[in-house]
C-alpha cells in the first residue's frame, strides 16, 4: 500500500464555526487524503496529543474566534516540546495578514489560508510541501 | 540501529510517538516494520481485545468512549482502533470518530488511532491485526476495535476479537433482520443503544428472543443483551460487567485458547493471501512473468482456473 497523506483538522479554542473546516475536510478527502477531524472546542494540549497518536503529516488549524495569536503559538511550541515540529502546520479562518506574517515568521506556521481560498490551492500546497 | 528497532525500543519504553509512527509504517505496508513487529510479538498477548461493530449511527464511537472511561476509572489503560471506510474512488477518508471521544483526549493512557479501510488487496486485515498487536505490546490492558461491520474484512477482525460486541438501536426498522444476516453469529454481547428512544423495549425483546433461540451446545456461551444510553453513560457499567463475565467464561471454559489459536491462524492467512495476491498481481501486469497468461485467456486458449493453476506453479506456491 502506498503512503497516504494524513491530515488532522483542528478547531482549537472557543469557536463554534465549523462550516469552513468541514468543506476543507471534504476537499482533502476527495483529493485522496485521510482526514481526521477533532471536533469543536479543543485545547492545544489535547490537539497535540491527538496529532501525535494519529501520526499525521499535516495539522490544519481553523480559527474564527480571533484567538489565533494565543492558540497557534501554544500549539506549535507544544509540537516542538514533543519533538513533532516536522508536522506541517497550516492555518485558516479569520486571520489578518499582519498576524499571519508573525505566525509564519516566528511561530512555525507554514501557510495561512484566508477566507475565499480555493480548496484546490490547499490540496496543491500540501502535495507540494510533502512531496507526495 | 535501523529505524524499526529504534522505534520498537522507544515503544517499549512507553513513547507514544514511536507507537504512532510504527502504526503508520504497518498501515503503509513498509517492509521495515517487520523487524519491529517480530520483537513486539514477544511482548504481546496480554490485552483483552474487544471488537465493537454495528451499523452507522448506532453509537459505537460514543460507546467506545464510555467503555474507555469506565476502564480508566478502574485504573486500566485502553487502546482504541477506529476503522472508517475509505472511498474506493479517491482513496481518501474522513475519520470522525474522535469527535465522539472528546472526553478521552488529553488522557495519555488512552491511545486512539483512526484508520481508513484503504482496502487494497486485503491489506486491511493485516494492518488492523498489526495495530492491535502494537497496542498490545505497548501495554494497553484493553484494546477496543471499532468497525462499521460492513465488509468481510471488518467482520473477520471483530470475529477474532476475544469479545465481540454488536451494537444496534431502536427504531431502525429492519435492523434486527439486518443483524440476523451475518453478525448474529459472532456477537458475544449485544447492545441496544439509545435505549431511551421509542421502541427500545421492542428491540430489546426481539434481540433477546433471537439470542435465546440461537443454537448452541451445552456449556456454550449464551450471549446477553444490554440496554445502554451511551450519551448519558446509562448501562455502561452493566456492559463492562458483561464483557468481564464473557472473558471469565473464555478463560474458565478453555475457549480463550481456541480464540487465540483462531486469531493466529487468521492472521497468518491474511498475511499470506496479501503476499500471494500482490505477487500474482505483479506477475500478471504488462511485462510481468505471467502476462502472457492474460493474453491466452483473452484468446480463449486457457480458462481462469487453468491460468490460476499455471500462475501458482510459476510463483512456486
Amino acid at each position: 500500500m502506498a503512503a497516504h497523506v494524513r491530515v488532522f483538522l483542528c478547531k482549537p479554542g472557543l469557536d463554534g464555526h465549523d462550516r469552513g473546516v468541514l468543506i476543507v475536510g471534504q476537499a482533502l478527502r476527495d483529493a485522496g487524503m485521510e482526514v481526521i477531524y477533532s471536533g469543536l472546542k479543543q485545547t492545544p494540549d489535547n490537539l497535540v496529543e491527538a496529532a501525535i497518536q494519529e501520526d499525521v503529516d499535516v495539522l490544519g488549524l481553523s480559527i474564527l474566534s480571533g484567538a489565533h495569536m494565543a492558540l497557534i503559538p501554544r500549539i506549535t511550541s507544544l509540537l516542538r516540546e514533543r519533538e513533532a515540529e516536522d508536522m506541517v502546520v497550516i492555518a485558516g479562518g479569520v486571520i489578518p495578514a499582519v498576524d499571519a506574517e508573525v505566525l509564519i515568521r516566528d511561530h512555525g506556521v507554514a501557510r495561512v489560508f484566508g477566507p475565499g481560498t480555493d480548496t484546490h490551492d490547499i490540496v496543491d500546497y500540501i502535495h507540494e510541501r510533502l512531496g507526495i | 540501529m535501523s529505524e524499526a528497532s529504534e522505534l520498537y525500543q522507544r515503544l517499549l519504553a512507553g513513547d507514544r510517538r514511536a507507537a504512532a509512527r510504527l502504526i503508520s509504517m504497518v498501515e503503509d505496508g513498509e517492509e521495515g516494520a517487520r523487524e519491529a513487529l517480530e520483537e513486539l510479538h514477544k511482548h504481546s498477548g496480554r490485552a483483552h481485545i474487544v471488537g465493537l461493530t454495528g451499523s452507522g449511527g448506532s453509537g459505537k464511537s460514543t460507546l467506545a468512549c464510555r467503555l474507555a472511561q469506565e476502564y480508566r476509572a478502574r485504573g486500566k489503560t485502553v487502546g482504541i482502533v477506529c476503522v472508517d471506510p475509505t472511498s474506493p474512488f479517491t482513496g481518501g477518508a474522513l475519520l470522525g470518530d474522535r469527535v465522539r471521544m472528546q472526553e478521552l483526549s488529553g488522557d495519555p493512557e488512552v491511545f486512539i488511532r483512526s484508520m481508513g479501510s484503504r482496502g487494497a488487496l486485503g491489506g486491511l486485515a493485516v494492518a488492523i491485526n498489526d495495530v492491535i498487536n502494537i497496542l498490545d505490546a505497548f501495554g494497553k490492558d484493553y484494546i477496543i476495535v471499532e468497525t462499521v461491520g460492513a465488509g468481510q474484512v471488518e467482520i473477520e477482525v471483530v470475529k477474532y476479537a476475544h469479545t465481540c460486541i454488536v451494537v444496534t438501536m431502536p427504531g431502525a426498522g429492519d435492523e434486527i433482520q439486518a443483524i440476523k444476516a451475518g453478525i448474529l453469529e459472532i456477537g458475544d454481547v449485544f447492545v441496544v443503544n439509545k435505549a431511551d428512544r421509542d421502541g427500545a423495549m421492542r428491540t430489546l425483546a426481539d434481540l433477546e428472543m433471537m439470542v435465546e433461540t440461537k443454537p448452541g451446545g451445552v456449556g456454550a456461551w449464551k450471549p446477553t443483551v444490554v440496554a445502554t444510553v451511551a450519551l448519558e453513560g446509562d448501562g455502561v457499567e452493566a456492559l463492562v460487567a458483561e464483557i468481564a463475565r464473557h472473558y471469565d467464561f473464555l478463560k474458565e471454559s478453555g475457549t480463550l485458547t481456541r480464540k487465540i489459536v483462531g486469531r493466529m491462524k487468521a492472521e497468518v492467512l491474511a498475511i499470506l493471501s496479501l503476499q500471494v495476491s500482490e505477487a500474482a498481481g505483479r506477475a500478471l501486469e504488462d511485462g510481468g512473468v505471467a502476462s502472457s497468461l492474460v493474453d491466452r485467456m483473452v484468446e480463449r486458449d486457457i480458462d481462469p482456473h487453468g491460468a490460476a493453476a499455471e500462475l501458482a506453479r510459476e510463483l512456486d506456491l
